[in-house]
């Protein structure tokens, strides 16, 4: 029954998208006020409807309802009550109504808080919003319907979660990635929007900005936890891998920061007009290619859970209309936007320009080492992977390339910046990040290793940015922090992200230097030393947890006398599927994490042993926290609370 | 020229410059990193390369994993239900991976065709078979019928 009310939900939920995809639309070119109106209410009334629909679907999780195919291929009565409910969105059926539930809250969201946006633009944005509902609320009715009932064959029992989805790590990262991916919907109603009415000014800009970085904020803590959970849960202890899904999810966060970026110069000099826009039809076009990609089960890959060429037609063809349709449109009105603007080639715009250059380089070259697999399997030129040492490539000098541009960004000015002012200012900075390069190698890594270029190289530029950073933030309040509080949230968010990134950049690259992994076979009262710490194997004991029994070793770590951890790595196998899975143990700390992982049982009480000493690798995620926290308060700019500046606006335009 | 039109020529020669060296470099480094997947069938024909990165796959044959006593030395068989070819690998196995399941690596050829590898994946997922191991066993499937017809049109004969 509840099923069943879940299901009628959405059919109705799909007639409200219809409706809001149609009549405020039609309304703006008829100037029909009432249908123009009529948005909002359809946008609560289809956000109500998916949300019943969605909490249907967590009931028949909650209450064991194995009638539901969906229910009965990813639960199972042993599972613990809060995996039950982050079971709802761990396959496919589930993860699209929770695609579908946040767009409808994204765009109640757009309703609710865009009352100061003239009512032709707002319909026809909502109706956007509604268009894309109905794409998605089509797709989950004809091809993924989650209600699916098996009847009468009903299983007395579920064939269980995916033991590698039993995870915190699981109940969060999908909510927070489909916030962005989702989010980037907004950017995107709101630049078509813009392209059917012909009307594109800074308080276009300014008033897409929050939501252009709310979206980007989301992206970036759920791309942060996913690699933090591919970290500890895969067990290999690695952050990322260039894995396809992975890189469905980059994508539309470099596209995401290209469009942060260019929109600031949107909104305070009127240039890049017409890229902006195209970079917020990227940003959702890329975040549907992501669902096209992880979804539709075309790749190899650790997500590729499903696997049905229907499905794939479907995205495919939503895909095509999407962004074709986009595109056709930008071609025919994007020209007209563009507004002449000069700059010289030191300004803040040339800097945003190089900005979006190397992002959008980078995104191109992910783009297509992400797509060759594929399309060389469509032609049979043979089936491909493309691997690491192509992403790294190409990735690693324009992400250096990015950071050094970045130091030199923060002191540039809008319009034109005197030239030798800027160069005045890359002394000091440089020459802390080259003495800090020298000399905290001797500090840092291993005495008898020597010095290592990569971690020279690494601090030289994070250091370099943090310093440019620190020198800019003196020069504006002085040594008196209270004066902190006086800066615009912007500038500070800025700060923030770029710092957070300087962070990232430390971790990923010492962690590069100076990490240690050594694979061995180890009997009880055997030892091994790796980078000074002391591993001793004290054998393996059997344990049962809720609904898996497990072997779970124990490991001391010394270091010289002291005493440093206890870690209890296992190999667990589940009751109801079988399935083995290995649960790492870590010692984190923000100086380094000793990570240790069982493999298999060798002969006589002997296992395989992975141990791992990894100097830094908590930096990565911290800076990336730090870099969502600092879009965060940039979002919270009071610029873009004060509601009546757009409508004054547009009366001293008129 | 009028400075104007001279400064746009010298930024499209830019673009146009830049963006070929682009696309070559990506080129030439897709086709350094791209690493083919052979059937064990294929590689037995010798249509795979030797000392070049390539991916290898297909079942685990019962009964064929020896694992060295000392070390993490492991070799096994994997059949695309036509032929077997040993895989060769020092490490940690995933969790999946087992006997009469599919397995992929990646590694490189030596002289005796047996496949040394620098990584070893298996399904991530009880109900899902890598699409490239499926593709080869149906493959070898197919070629079996038609053996197994041409057999019996031959005695028929």
């Amino acid at each position: 029954m509840i099923a069943e009310l879940g299901h009628f939900a959405l059919i109705i939920a799909l007639g409200l998208a219809l409706m809001q995809s149609l009549v405020p639309m039609v309304g703006s070119f008829k100037g029909y006020n009432a249908w123009m109106r009529l948005g909002h209410s359809l946008s609560y009334g289809q956000f109500l409807f998916i949300a019943i629909s969605f909490v249907c679907l967590a009931a028949a999780f909650w209450l064991d309802d194995f009638s539901l195919k969906y229910v009965s291929q990813n639960s199972n009565t042993q599972l613990p009550n809060q995996y039950k409910i982050s079971a709802v969105w761990a396959a496919h059926e589930g993860s699209l109504l929770l695609w579908a539930l946040i767009l409808a809250g994204w765009t109640a969201a757009v309703a609710r808080f865009s009352r100061p946006l003239p009512l032709e633009l707002r319909a026809r944005i909502l109706s956007v919003l509604g268009a894309i509902s109905v794409g998605f609320a089509l797709f989950l009715i004809l091809t993924s319907n989650p209600f699916e009932r098996l009847l009468p064959m009903t299983p007395m029992q579920g064939s269980d979660l995916n033991p590698l989805l039993q995870d915190i790590g699981l109940i969060i990262h999908p909510p927070m990635l489909y916030m962005g991916y989702v989010g980037f919907a907004v950017p995107f109603a709101f630049a078509i929007a813009a392209l059917i009415g012909g009307q594109f000014d800074s308080a276009w800009a300014r008033w897409s900005r929050p939501w252009i970085n709310m979206a980007w904020v989301f992206l970036t803590i759920g791309i942060t936890l996913g690699s933090w959970w591919a970290y500890y849960e895969l067990g290999w202890g690695g952050w990322w891998f260039w894995d396809p899904v992975e890189n469905a999810s980059l994508m539309p966060w470099l596209a995401g920061t290209a469009l942060m970026h260019s929109v600031s110069a949107t909104e305070k000099r009127g240039v890049f007009r017409s890229w902006t826009l195209l970079l917020a039809i990227f940003a959702f076009s890329l975040s549907l290619l992501g669902t096209f990609l992880v979804r539709s089960g075309i790749l190899t890959s650790v997500h590729a859970f499903a696997a049905d060429p229907e499905r794939g037609v479907f995205m495919l063809m939503f895909l095509a209309v999407v962004i074709g349709g986009s595109l056709m449109l930008f071609a025919l009105r994007g020209p007209a936007m563009q507004k002449v603007a000069s700059y010289s080639g030191w300004s803040r715009e040339a800097m945003l320009l190089i900005n979006n250059v190397l992002l959008v380089s980078s995104l191109t070259m992910i783009l297509i080492g992400t797509l060759y697999p594929l399309i060389a399997d469509v032609l049979e030129l043979g089936k491909i992977s493309v691997g690491p040492p192509y992403f790294n490539f190409f990735f690693v000098p324009l992400s250096v390339g990015l950071v050094v541009a970045m130091g030199i960004a923060v002191f540039s000015k809008w319009k034109a910046t005197d030239s030798k002012f800027l160069l005045s200012k890359i002394p000091l900075p440089l020459a802390i990040a080259v003495v800090g390069a020298f000399l905290l190698p001797f500090v840092l890594g291993d005495t008898d290793s020597g010095y290592s270029v990569t971690a020279g190289l690494t601090l030289l530029i994070s250091l370099w940015l943090l310093a440019t950073i620190a020198i800019d933030l003196k020069a504006k309040i002085g040594t008196d922090f209270a004066r902190l509080a006086k800066l615009s949230h912007s500038y500070l968010g800025m700060q923030l992200a770029h710092s957070g990134l300087a962070i990232l950049v430390l971790g990923v690259g010492l962690n590069a230097a100076y990490d240690e992994i050594r694979e061995l076979r180890m009997a009880p009262g055997d030892s091994a030393t790796i980078s000074g710490y002391q591993f001793d194997f004290k054998g393996v004991n059997p344990v049962a947890g809720p609904n898996f029994t497990a072997y779970r070793g124990q490991i001391t770590v010394t270091r010289g006398s002291k005493w440093v951890a206890n870690l209890f790595p296992e190999k667990r196998q589940y009751n109801a599927g079988g399935q083995v899975m290995t649960e790492a143990a870590i010692d984190p700390s923000l100086m380094r994490d000793i990570y240790v992982s069982l493999g298999e049982p060798l002969a006589e009480g002997s296992w395989a042993v992975s141990l791992q000493v990894k100097p830094f690798i908590r930096c990565i995620w911290l800076g990336g926290i730090l870099v969502g926290l600092g879009g965060l308060i940039a979002a919270t700019d009071r610029r873009y609370r004060r509601r009546k500046t757009l409508l004054e606006n547009k009366r001293a335009e008129s | 020229m009028h400075p104007i039109r001279k400064q746009r020529l010298q930024i499209v020669l830019l673009i146009v410059v830049a963006s070929s060296v682009a696309v070559g470099l990506m080129a030439y480094m897709l086709g350094q990193n791209a690493n083919y997947f052979f059937t064990p069938s294929q590689v037995l024909q010798g249509e795979a390369p030797e000392n070049v990165t390539i991916r290898a796959g297909g079942m685990v044959v019962e009964g064929s994993i020896a694992r060295s006593t000392d070390s993490l030395e492991v070799s096994f068989l994997v059949t695309d239900g036509m032929a077997n070819l040993r895989v060769s690998y020092s490490g940690i196995l995933p969790d999946l991976f087992a006997e009469g399941e599919a397995a992929i690596a990646t590694g490189q050829l030596d002289q005796q065709s047996v496949l040394q590898a620098t990584q070893v994946l298996a399904k991530h997922d009880e109900n899902y078979t890598p699409p490239e191991v499926a593709d080869a066993m149906n493959k070898a499937y197919e070629m079996k019928q038609k053996e197994k017809q041409q057999q019996y049109q031959e005695g028929y004969e």
